[in-house]
């Protein structure tokens, strides 16, 4: 025996094209509403988890630009400010600091570097102090530097696939053409830390003639300090400015929320417009079958019956196109991270776009929600068809 | 299924009128016409002559400027009976089957899906039985895998018949039923009718323009003008 929903299918395979290209218009939209959700709820995650696991909760640098700063904490940056060394003595003094590192980055052009050069960063650290505060980080060969002034090097674990290097062989710095050797390479974290080059802060100085400064200096405070209030007395220090995690969180969020508000409407016009070309199939669909509307109610079905078989035929597009779409961005999500982690100016490590079950269900819903919406229209039309009226048209 | 040779259909002095911009055409003038239960009667008459309009309005589907259409004693249409979609769909699902010139099959449903139609909006029981049973009886139960497309115009006539009859309605309505077939195949429609009366003792009105075929009925009914002009 045959059922309305079986019927409401295969009217659908009638004009295939055209149900195929609405399904692929709402599997669009919901394709980048996905997307979308999922870039959401990942990048704020892998945010959270990046400053989480810097291993200190503020970062004081020179005066400059507070976005510079932020990029410093996190993704390492040139050009920087320099801040005398003795600041760290100073602050290390304060009652609410448990432990402080001093950090010097410097980068230099390596024309040997890809196809067309490029630079890379060397992370001064200091030997007594970093490793306890990234306590969390583990070797996959070697350990930390054996003095506090080797002419050695920590290799993250990308860097160390870059630069083609293991526990043993020697780095040379370009443009100082001093030769370093690498003594430690470190497990994967999906931190920064896997594209960093540890030196020791001494020989950074040495090496690059910054004897005494620093670019940052990495604060960890004890459990119960008011982190507001010490932040507050940070800036009374001259010449310096202090980056906190939520700082530097707020500072990110906001600019990426700016980005993520027009794509959020770019992402709802797209689907009004597909509800848009929803009503206007399933409409063209209803005018072209007025007299079988018409035989169907003469064979008996009722006003709620053609309402229902009309709904349920805006309903299954709906639906496929959701769950088609939902599916698609499941399996572009790899492609997506990479297009966005192109085109935004930072980006966390670690999974940028985070689709899970609840998301793609919601998203279906919420698709097969708008069905509802604009099948709504068409339905009622196509109920209100005198059966008369509508095999009448035939001859019309 | 109706058996005594009582009256089933009664229609009194119906009259039909259309505006076409200031001009009010009469499609039906002052007719009426009683039909008894398991009569075969045609109408004929010239294109524009009101067959049609009769018989949308005998089957409920459209309803008159004025008289009365009385089903089975109880008048359903007429003055101080309001027009009532819900109250006809009632009456047209149990009491009536359509056929029509173009047969109007869904061609993505097979023909045995084509049959079983009306069931996918209503329930009746036993009507697994009466479809498969039906088909038999029209000579289409070897085509019921196919689609519409792979049928000819006889066949798919014969399934539009099938599809009309599968709710056991008292009354067949057929408005040119043999318009798109030769002339083979219209005998075998004509055929087909009378043994579907003589079986089942149902109700058949038909209109056509072929007066050969007309034979097939009991009573033949001719119209000119919206006015009955012989029966």
């Amino acid at each position: 025996m045959i059922t309305i929903y079986q019927v409401a299918y295969k009217n659908l395979l009638r004009k295939r094209t055209r149900s195929i290209l609405t399904v692929f218009g709402i599997a669009l939209a919901a394709w980048v509403l996905v997307s979308l959700l999922g870039f959401n709820a990942g990048y704020e995650l892998s945010l959270s988890r990046d400053i989480d696991s810097l291993g200190y909760q503020i970062l004081v640098t020179a005066k400059g630009c507070p976005y510079e700063a932020a990029t410093l904490m996190l993704k390492g940056g040139t050009g920087l400010r320099y801040m005398p060394q003795s600041i760290a003595e100073q602050i290390k003094k304060e009652p609410e600091v448990e432990d402080v590192t001093p950090m010097l980055m410097q980068a230099v052009f390596d024309p040997n570097k890809g196809e067309s050069g490029g630079y890379s960063a060397y992370l001064g650290v200091d030997p007594a102090t970093f490793p306890k505060m990234k306590s969390f980080l583990q070797f996959k060969q070697g350990g930390w530097f054996t003095a506090p002034d080797a002419f050695e090097a920590v290799l993250g674990y990308e860097a160390a696939e870059l630069e083609q290097r293991e526990v043993g062989d020697l780095l040379l710095i370009a443009e100082k053409e001093v030769e370093v050797k690498v003594v430690g390479v470190l497990k994967r974290t999906g931190t920064q830390d896997d594209g960093t080059i540890f030196l020791p802060l001494k020989t950074v100085q040495q090496i690059f003639g910054t004897d005494n400064k620093l670019t940052g200096l990495g604060i960890k405070l004890k459990k119960d300090a008011n982190l507001a209030q010490f932040e507050e007395k940070m800036y009374q220090l001259p010449d310096v400015q202090v980056v906190s995690l939520t700082q530097v969180k707020q500072t990110i969020m906001t600019l990426v929320s700016t980005a993520r508000v027009m794509v959020f409407s770019i992402a709802v016009i797209a689907v009004l417009i597909s509800a848009v070309g929803v009503i206007n199939t399933v409409l063209m669909s209803v005018m072209e079958r007025r007299q079988e509307i018409g035989i169907l109610k003469a064979l008996g079905a009722t006003a709620g019956d053609i309402f229902t078989l009309i709904w349920l035929e805006t309903m299954l597009l709906c639906a496929a196109g959701g769950v088609v779409g939902a599916a698609c961005a499941v399996a572009t999500s790899t492609m997506t991270d990479v297009f966005i982690r192109r085109i935004l100016p930072y980006s966390p490590s670690g999974g940028l776009v985070r689709i899970n079950p609840q998301l793609v269900v919601l998203t279906v819903i919420a698709v097969i929600f708008i069905g509802l919406l604009s099948g709504a229209y068409p339905s009622w039309k196509a109920c209100r068809l005198r059966p008369i009226e509508a095999i009448r048209s035939q001859e019309e | 299924m109706v058996q005594d040779r009582g009256v089933i259909i009664q229609a009194e002095h119906l009259t039909k009128t259309y505006h076409r911009g200031s001009e009010i055409i009469a499609a039906l003038n002052d007719v009426s016409l009683s039909i008894t239960a398991g009569e075969i009667v045609a109408c004929v008459g010239p294109s524009g002559s009101g067959k049609t309009t009769l018989l949308n309005i005998l089957g409920c589907l459209d309803n008159p400027t004025s008289g009365r259409i009385i089903l089975a004693e109880k008048t359903v249409m007429g003055e101080r009976v309001p027009f009532r979609e819900q109250a006809l769909t009632k009456i047209r699902r149990e009491m009536f089957g359509y056929v029509f010139q173009k047969f109007y099959l869904i061609p993505t449903l097979t023909v045995e899906e084509n049959v079983v139609l009306p069931f996918a909006f209503f329930k009746k029981p036993g009507a697994e039985a009466a479809a498969a049973s039906l088909m038999q009886q029209v000579g289409i139960e070897h085509r019921k895998h196919h689609l519409p497309g792979q049928l000819s115009g006889g066949e798919m006539q014969r399934v539009a018949i099938a599809r009309a009859l599968v709710n056991k309605p008292t009354v067949l309505l057929a408005d040119e039923p043999t318009g798109n077939l030769d002339t083979t195949r219209t005998d075998e429609i004509g055929a087909l009718f009378r043994k579907l009366r003589d079986a089942q003792g149902l109700t058949i009105v038909l209109v056509t323009h072929n007066l050969k075929f007309a034979k097939i009925a009991d009573r033949i009914v001719e119209l000119r003008d919206g006015k009955i002009q012989a029966s």
